[in-house]
């Protein structure tokens, strides 16, 4: 079967798998099963950050993510977000369990200096504990309402990003989730809710994909490629540059050593590609729609 | 060189308007204070309508001043009778007042001015000195992009000006101004909005002045220049309008209290919501 090819029309997001697949959690519906146990890929080198921002210059990359695995885990991650916010605007997508105080006193300060924003998208599964600790393990719930607390008092103004693997046909979740955080002292609560991605531990929790869950190259006529992470971003891991942050495990999403081996387009050969076309914007920080929405 | 569709201006002196967002009052203020400030052309980079009330008003005005316009995201969904605005937002609540406004605006604005809208280009391209100049609503790649300040890294701010071989881009669709200079003697300006005032207290709008310096090196000087108008005289008009009260308290107060989940962590600090 003919696959749809994305080609990279631009490279504006530089993700960084910063904290390999390395997790103090082990959620339930992880899309690459990240665990304290996963090491399939491992913590990038503060020497491959800063080669990789370099390189990222003259592509005229626009903003830069931080990824894991959870990326506090990383010793160094302070200063590489302090590195970062030198080049351009930075976000970290974290699951708020481990901050240090002085963590993210250093962090307000490089914050403040920067002419970039530094944006912390933290997950949160469930608006109970029990919907969410079903998900992302006992006691979270508090442990992530701790983190965002933390957040807060530092000055930030945490992104609170919600992959609803049980309730993702509550058609209020969105107000849930806004009167949970105003309730725990946050007046201006953002929100990201993102579609459950079937694949990595999710598969084995919930439903896999159907078969016929797959893009085709007739459905992409008329499409807005710019809505498929693929069209504009790619990952610096510690085995590679790879297409984008959900497909690490597949092998054809390596697709070079350096960024600039790594900007042919991509073939559409995976279902986990069906989710990234009937949403968009899976990986930017605004929320996800459903085309048909 | 330039490239082959681009007009050269023979001035020293423009003004440059961003989103009226149906605010005649504020337009008709930014048109008279360019004039005595010695702007020789205006230009407006798009959304004529929305938020504010009366929206066929703004029309008379740009036409009559000969005021040079490209299209908007808002001005395209008006004049194609799209379903929305194109903003993109998800947040349940902004969803709620952006379909308000969008439905006055679409209802209040003739088919005469919609079909107008419809014929305006997406982009300039000017000589303005030895400037290329390229005018644009979003960015020069996509209508809809936000290009805000703490989220525009100068290494893309650069690969724009390569990719679209120009000098100057200019551009809305934020509704918060700024501007940064980069290597090459080139400039990124967001020239504000003179729709409603940009979420920092102050009840007065923006636009951008660009002046050729007198200089042997023709430098290019960029002031922002505040607009004052009757706010409250629009505050009434929205309020006969029955527009949500929410708008009205931004043109009274200057806060922004509607669609604020597009705003960056760092523009999403410096207001009250």
């Amino acid at each position: 079967m003919q696959l749809p090819s994305i080609p990279l029309a631009h490279l504006d997001d530089l993700w960084f798998q910063v904290s390999g697949t390395v997790c103090n959690l082990a959620c339930t519906h992880c899309f690459i099963s990240c665990s304290p146990h996963n090491h399939s890929f491992g913590f990038l080198d503060f020497e491959t950050v800063r080669t990789a921002l370099e390189e990222s210059v003259a592509l005229g990359v626009k903003e830069y993510y931080f990824t894991g695995g959870e990326p506090f885990l990383h010793p160094r991650m302070t200063e590489i977000l302090e590195l970062t916010l030198r080049y351009g605007p930075a976000t970290v997508l974290t699951n708020g369990t481990v901050f240090k105080d002085q963590w993210l006193q250093r962090l307000r300060v490089a914050a403040d200096a920067s002419n970039y924003s530094l944006e912390f998208r933290v997950s949160m599964d469930g608006y109970t504990p029990e919907a969410n600790d079903a998900l992302r393990g006992h006691g979270t719930f508090e442990r992530i309402l701790r983190g965002v607390g933390q957040l807060l008092h530092h000055g930030f103004l945490p992104i609170l990003t919600v992959t609803p693997a049980n309730d993702e046909d509550d058609p209020q979740l969105f107000e849930r989730f806004v009167r949970l955080l105003r309730e725990n002292g946050y007046e201006r609560p953002r929100i990201k809710i993102l579609p459950t991605l079937r694949i990595g531990a999710e598969a084995k929790r919930g439903r896999g994909y159907d078969e016929h869950e797959r893009v085709t190259v007739e459905m992409m006529e008329g499409y807005d490629q710019a809505r498929l992470v693929c069209n504009h971003s790619r990952v610096v891991t510690d085995r590679g540059i790879y297409v984008c942050p959900i497909l690490l495990e597949a092998p054809d999403a390596r697709l070079g050593d350096t960024l600039k081996e790594a900007l042919a387009p991509f073939a559409l050969a995976h279902q986990a590609c069906h989710t990234c076309y009937q949403y968009g914007a899976l990986c930017a920080n605004a929320s996800s729609r459903h085309r048909d929405a | 060189m330039p490239p082959a569709d681009t007009a050269t201006l023979d001035y020293r002196r423009i003004a440059v308007f961003g989103g009226v967002y149906s605010n005649y009052l504020a337009l008709a203020a930014a048109l008279e204070d360019a004039r005595r400030r010695g702007a020789e052309e205006c230009f407006c980079l798009g959304d004529m309508g929305a938020f504010g009330p009366h929206p066929d008003r703004v029309f008379g005005l740009l036409r009559d001043c000969g005021v040079r316009c490209i299209q908007g995201n808002y001005d395209n969904s008006i004049a194609r009778g799209l379903d929305d605005c194109q903003c993109g937002y998800t947040d349940p609540r902004d969803n709620y007042f952006a379909r308000l406004s969008y439905q006055y605006t679409f209802a209040h604005t003739h088919p005469d001015n919609r079909a107008w809208l419809g014929t305006l280009p997406t982009e300039l391209r000017l000589l303005l000195g030895k400037y290329r100049l390229l005018l644009c609503h979003g960015s020069p790649r996509q209508m809809n992009e936000f290009l805000w300040e703490s989220t525009s890294s100068s290494a893309f701010l650069d690969y724009l000006m390569r990719a679209y071989d120009t000098d100057v881009i200019l551009a809305t669709h934020t509704g918060i101004k700024w501007r940064r200079d980069l290597e090459g003697g080139k400039h990124f300006i967001n020239v504000g909005v003179l729709g409603r005032p940009e979420n920092d207290g102050r009840t007065n709008v923006w636009y951008a002045l660009l002046t050729l310096a007198r200089s042997a090196s023709e430098g290019l000087e960029v002031e922002f220049i505040p607009v004052a108008y009757d706010h409250e005289q629009l505050a009434a008009q929205m309020r006969a309008e029955r527009l949500p009260d929410e708008f009205v308290a931004t043109v009274l107060t200057g806060w922004w209290t509607t669609c604020l989940e597009v705003l960056p962590y760092k523009e999403r600090c410096r207001g009250r919501f």
